[in-house]
């Protein structure tokens, strides 16, 4: 049954990729769908949990849902249930730079002032922490993607290039790979950044990081695009092109890279989570971009205090948008690794 | 979540458990008092012999050898191992008689005549007289030793000189009166001739009593000796059976058999421990923990203390230095900004320091418009203002300075420079980035562009001591003893932390000089009155002045397993076991009442 297999794998592979590109449309457009502006400090709200949508009140069931003001106590926070807060689509709030296009302060659905729809919680300075999971977002993923990018971009060349010239050039292309292979890479960047003035800007940090990130990487796919184009340069039909006067460019574009392509793809749907999971690791050590701008790591670099860990527990949002985006990538790499075998 | 949370944090917990040693038992039984001893008798304190307390501690100690000791890790258990001639009461904060049981004061001031106690012991047994004294403060104030308390025994560039008059009496003469008086003697404790004097003369003191040294090598007059030390891991002191205090009922101190000090590594590591009930005493809590301990109070049953205001302060500096021969032309410039005292008002103007004190400390905090706090009652000004945080003010302060706003509504100054520059703060201080991020927002609201930047606190000290590449820091001083004193070397003009501005051959300003003068005749003035006021003009300049913004300072939070007995914290350092020889187990170690 391997038809029915295949299609399995390629409705799989299908759904898989829908639900990436609505996951990364709402971050693009975090800004819009973002009912905050994630730097904004509500001061008398520090911690406070997720606000409660309701549905019922006294007087009965409401089909547009509603949210009460939280009242600080002395031991955290209850609803004030004076004023009910209804939620509305397309509202203005916050201006906010729209995929940098054009300033707007539309956001796709909110609660009148002095009401707040605080979806997940605040963080300590009162930070609406769904508005700043949304925008660190949009460093997290990009980071990875760039990161990515840069990787096989680096690996696939390199590989190429030492599968199918051979000899002296393979062999020192493979032992620069292993050189890179073996470096300690979190003791690097700490270096590179250590070297970095004091007063570097957010949006350089990132790319810069992400570069070095990426070109840290490019090792293993490297050698496994060598590997698949290695054996493809000894392919009969590749023999039978040669010998009819193909130069080497053509070979390469027509017979071999496209052999190369599947490894390519589910490295690439391989290490996009992988990346992402760096930037927060970098952040966690202090050397992503820096407050107010939010990432997925630097927000999780707050849960190492161990009383922030157990108290706030929404604060743990950013690590589950990485875990959904994370298992999302392996299953679409899973499903293109499957769908490269049975071909 | 918070269930997972809570199951890794617990097979944390286990694994701690597991690590854990145990605690020591066969404790050396207290020697009855003898005819010939002169012991101290407490006479408010009662309590009963046995048990033990353990104490986590964030970092290890680095060595148990008071002539080195710069740490406050190493200073916990060096100060439960030794006995100072004068101490502090960290209670009442006034001195009192330790080794020395009643002292002279001359009328100049400048000679100290000390009656030391008869036929007391050291912790093995040997007995302890003027020579000890004598030689304890040889070592402290050589040259060659270079011990860090020495600069405390200089007064005026001269050292103080010790002469012992008979075997029990032993003088001070000061080079010039000092107004501490006899304050200093807290923090020198007394060492054994009898075993480090051979040492001394080889030119090893400072190698000498080392973590790995053995308890037969180490010997004080504190209440507790050495038993055991397994660096990395724990300290294990044991009763002193000789020492030379008694309580109300002549038994003599200390009641528990042992102290346990437990290298835990953080102090979240330490909440943990003591809240799983791993250690019994725990000090420089911060808000969040002790509010989380709070919590837990009833089930716990904890004797958890706020005692208010610490004396620490916490500020924002600025780089005033004199950057002339180094390659930093961008920090230079941005000096003709930090310099005028008009752009540190405005910022002093535009700090929420509400906000801090309830988003950094959680309430459990006071907001400070000066060096010193509402904790140290004697000496704090009270009639320096407390402005309230006004952001119209700072702007019309940035206006009167040739500053303006652009369109977007940046800062912009006199030359139409964008005012932008980076705060530097020392990322393992989670309380201190807090405040640069709140700062960050505070000072957005006057157009400028503030950069956070976390930095290992090796680096952040790298360059504010050394290098003076940085525009603004947060940092943190103060909380030692209450008396002026200890500041000198933050005010006075050429002192080693005269941060702002440091390493001036002479005053930079008219305002610097003033405060030097000040705290020099402060140091030698013998009234009390007489050096408040002085003290106070000193606050007064420095608040007007702005050569830090101050912002906050934290409370003393400590606790301790209600089983813990006579626990009297204090805000002075070592906020809760100034007293171990005092403390003892509830309902513990009965059955030892009759080794007596």
């Amino acid at each position: 049954m391997p038809n029915r297999n295949a299609s399995a794998a390629r409705t799989r592979t299908v759904i898989l990729i829908v639900l990436l590109a609505a996951l990364h449309l709402v971050i693009l457009c975090a800004g819009f769908v973002a009912p905050y502006d994630p730097a904004a400090q509500n001061r008398d709200l520090p911690y406070a949990p997720p606000t409660r949508l309701h549905c019922w009140d006294a007087s009965g069931f409401h089909l547009r849902p509603f949210v009460y003001a939280w009242t600080p106590t002395d031991d955290g926070y209850r609803e004030d249930q004076t004023r009910a807060y209804p939620v509305h689509a397309f509202v203005r709030g916050d201006s906010y730079s729209f995929l940098g296009l054009a300033d707007t302060n539309l956001h796709l659905f909110g609660v009148d002032d002095p009401g707040k729809l605080l979806l997940f919680g605040t963080d300590a300075f009162g930070r609406d922490e769904f508005s700043r999971v949304l925008l660190g977002g949009q460093i997290s993923v990009a980071a990875g993607i760039v990161a990515t990018a840069v990787t096989l971009l680096v690996g696939t060349l390199v590989g190429v290039i030492a599968g199918y010239y051979g000899g002296w050039i393979d062999e020192m292309l493979m032992g620069t790979t292993e050189l890179f292979l073996v470096l300690p890479w979190l003791y690097f960047l700490l270096g590179v950044r250590a070297f970095l003035p004091l007063h570097v800007s957010p949006a350089r940090t990132f790319l810069l990081l992400t570069c070095v990130i990426g070109l840290i990487g490019w090792a293993r796919p490297a050698r496994l695009v060598r590997g698949v184009v290695l054996s493809a340069r000894t392919r009969n039909y590749v023999l039978a092109a040669r010998g009819f006067g193909g130069s080497d460019f053509y070979l390469l574009r027509r017979h071999i890279l496209p052999e190369a392509f599947g490894i390519v793809l589910t490295q690439a749907a391989f290490l996009v989570p992988r990346y992402i999971a760096a930037e927060v690791a970098l952040s966690f050590f202090g050397l992503g971009v820096s407050e107010p701008v939010p990432s997925w790591g630097n927000m999780l670099s707050a849960l190492q205090q161990y009383s922030v860990l157990i108290s706030y527990g929404w604060l743990l949002a950013p690590a589950a948008a990485l875990f959904v985006t994370s298992v999302m990538y392996y299953l679409l790499a899973d499903a293109l690794h499957s769908r490269l075998e049975s071909r | 979540m918070k269930v997972i949370a809570r199951l890794s944090l617990l097979v944390c917990l286990l694994a701690a458990i597991c690590a854990a040693g145990t605690s020591s038992t066969g404790a050396p039984a207290p020697q009855a008092p003898g005819k010939n001893e002169e012991l101290q008798r407490v006479a408010s304190v009662s309590g009963h012999y046995g048990g033990s307390l353990s104490i986590g501690q964030r970092a290890e100690p680095k060595t148990l050898n008071p002539v080195t000791e710069s740490d406050s890790a190493s200073r916990e258990i060096i100060g439960r191992l030794n006995a100072d001639l004068i101490e502090i009461n960290r209670a009442t904060q006034k001195t009192e008689p330790a080794l020395a049981k009643s002292w002279k004061t001359s009328a100049d001031g400048r000679t100290f005549t000390l009656q030391l106690r008869k036929g007391i012991r050291f912790s093995d047994g040997q007995p302890f007289d003027a020579d000890d004294v004598v030689f304890s403060f040889s070592v402290y104030m050589d040259e060659a030793v270079d011990s860090p308390q020495r600069d405390l025994l200089i007064i005026d560039g001269k050292p103080m000189t010790v002469t012992k008059l008979d075997p029990y009496t032993v003088r001070f003469t000061l080079p010039k009166p000092y107004a501490a008086a006899e304050r200093i003697f807290d923090g020198f404790p007394i060492l054994p001739k009898h075993l480090l004097e051979k040492t001394y003369r080889d030119g090893k003191i400072a190698q000498a009593w080392t973590l790995n040294a053995q308890p037969s090598e180490v010997a004080g007059l504190g209440p507790f000796r050495l038993k055991q030390s397994t660096p990395g891991q724990q300290i294990v002191l044991e009763r002193n059976p000789y020492y030379w205090k008694v309580d109300r009922d002549n038994h003599r101190l200390p009641y528990l058999d042992a102290l346990v000090f437990l290298s835990v590594g953080s102090e979240d590591a330490q909440v943990l421990r003591f809240e799983a009930g791993e250690t019994d005493v725990i000090s420089r809590l911060n808000s969040e923990n002790y509010n989380l301990l709070v919590k837990e109070e009833p089930r716990a049953a904890s004797q958890l203390a706020d005692l208010g205001p610490s004396l620490e302060y916490n500020f924002v500096v600025f780089n005033l230095n004199d950057l002339s021969g180094k390659k930093l032309d961008a920090v230079a410039r941005k000096q003709a900004w930090f310099r005028d005292l008009k752009f540190r008002q405005a910022i002093n103007s535009a700090v929420d320091r509400d906000g801090i004190v309830r988003l950094v400390y959680g309430t459990r905090g006071t907001p400070l418009w000066g060096n010193v706090g509402p904790g140290n009652k004697l000496w704090v000004n009270q009639s320096i203002p407390h402005p309230k945080r006004s952001v119209d003010t700072a702007r019309q302060l940035l206006k009167s300075a040739g500053f303006s706003w652009s369109k977007s509504g940046q800062l912009l100054d006199a030359s139409g420079q964008a005012v932008e520059f980076t705060i530097i703060s020392s990322s393992s201080n989670a309380q201190r980035m807090k405040m640069a991020t709140l700062l960050q927002d505070d000072l957005s609201h006057l157009g400028m562009q503030v950069h956070v930047v976390p930095l290992e606190f090796r680096a952040v000290i790298d360059r504010v001591f050394q290098s003076f590449d940085y525009d603004a820091a947060i940092m943190g001083l103060g909380g030692g003893d209450a008396d002026p004193n200890p500041e000198m070397n933050v005010w006075m003009s050429n002192g080693t932390s005269h941060l702002w501005n440091l390493g001036e051959k002479q005053p930079a300003t008219d305002w610097e000089r003033e405060i030097d003068q000040l705290m020099q005749q402060q140091m030698v003035t013998l009234d009390y009155a007489k050096r408040k006021r002085m003290y106070d003009r000193v606050q007064q300049l420095i608040s007007e002045n702005l050569p830090f913004i101050f912002l906050a300072t934290p409370n003393i939070l400590t606790g301790a397993d209600a089983r813990v007995g006579n626990f009297k914290p204090a805000v002075l350092d070592p906020y809760t076991l100034w007293n171990a020889d005092e403390l003892y187990i509830r309902g513990a170690g009965m059955e030892n009442a009759g080794v007596r």
